[in-house]
């Protein structure tokens, strides 16, 4: 008997589930091992790191993305109960929450508008398809929302994923550094302002450096996702 | 541990099953968010369990959003046609988004800031 070569076993494992699940870990370990090495640096996000790391492999191998996903639909389902799970830090954090009350309504507002109005007008001005622009205009809602959202106003659910997932990584990455460069030095706002424009992956990013921001990204994700969901529809409705 | 996983999946399954009945457009986990928080102002007080299965969810929240971003690999061609557009959207778009959105909340929050919450 022939020893089975390594392109044969290739094409077995990357049917398994196991593949794409291990994949998966083992990319953002990586990913994340670069990221606690520089000290958190912001650019140095484990997010595109593993995205990277998984995409060019699946393209080299030619291994189509639905087959990674089924292993990997695993980690991707935790996302849910991990949305649930945000009620534990703003539990937390009510009393600063309650106390910021009207400010944070405004900015979550203002906030909700300015990405939706911002996404929309860029994307036409820099002449994109319908379809493009239509699914570009809830980029910075959490992506079960966006799907949602874009499918209502005729865009493509698929992309709108990929590009909320680029909107979040823009602004966990560069987020930051505007901040730091506009000059707010509250917590509040700076944890707030990455949960509008950059849903969990500015979560994520806004609970590892400050408990209070975490809290403030959190809720501001939730809001501008109930915001967004019920005032583009009907702003579009109102246009048309 | 288990209990509050539990708990947790119960709260996302009665959000999804209101957002099933009432065909609101705001997801079921969001719904089931909220029914946790309100569960937890009721109840006046965090479980340390709960606390730790929410921290542990939360810790790598980062992680879950990985397998659906390798779907960018089913889009290249679009967004390598239209790149420019959605580079101009997603980038000065969002860094728009953040600056706004945080100098209304640091101005409007002056009278409201504690000084342990200023970096």
């Amino acid at each position: 008997m022939t020893p089975p070569d390594l392109a044969e076993i290739w094409v077995y494992l990357a049917q398994k589930p196991l593949t794409g699940l291990t994949l998966t870990l083992s990319a953002y370990v990586v990913g994340d091992w670069f990221y606690e090495k520089s000290g958190r640096h912001p650019l140095l996000n484990p997010v595109p790191i593993a995205i990277a790391l998984i995409a060019g492999l699946l393209w080299v191998t030619g291994v189509p993305y639905q087959d990674y996903f089924d292993g990997a639909q695993f980690v991707h389902f935790l996302l849910g109960p991990a949305t649930v799970a945000l009620a534990v830090p703003l539990y937390q954090q009510i009393d600063i929450l309650r106390k910021s009350g009207p400010a944070l309504l405004a900015g979550v507002l203002l906030g909700s508008m300015t990405a939706a109005g911002c996404a929309w007008g860029f994307a036409f001005l820099g002449g994109a398809s319908t379809e493009t622009v239509l699914s570009i205009i809830p980029k910075s809602v959490t992506a079960a929302i966006a799907m949602g959202i874009s499918d209502q106003l005729g865009g493509l659910p698929s992309l709108t994923a990929v590009l909320v997932i680029l909107t979040g990584i823009t602004g966990a990455v560069l987020g930051p550094l505007a901040l730091n460069l506009a000059g707010i030095q509250d917590w509040r706002a700076r944890g707030l302002a990455m949960g509008v424009a950059a849903h969990g992956i500015g979560t994520a990013r806004a609970m590892q450096v400050n408990a209070v921001a975490g809290a403030f990204a959190g809720l501001a994700m939730g809001l501008n996702g109930l915001a967004t969901a019920i005032l583009v529809p009907l702003i579009f409705a109102l246009l048309s | 541990m288990i209990r509050f996983l539990a708990l947790i999946l119960i709260c996302q399954l009665a959000g999804e099953t209101i957002q099933v009945a009432t065909r609101v457009t705001v997801p079921g986990p969001v719904i089931g968010m909220a029914i946790l928080f309100a569960g937890l102002l009721i109840r006046r007080g965090l479980p340390q369990g709960l606390n730790d299965t929410a921290t542990g969810l939360l810790r790598h929240l980062a992680l879950l959003f990985v397998p659906a971003g390798v779907g960018v690999m089913l889009h290249i061609p679009r967004l390598a046609g239209e790149w420019w557009p959605i580079a101009l959207a997603i980038v000065p778009g969002t860094l728009i988004t953040i600056v706004i959105t945080a100098l209304v909340m640091e101005r409007l929050g002056r009278a409201t800031l504690r000084p342990e919450d200023k970096v």
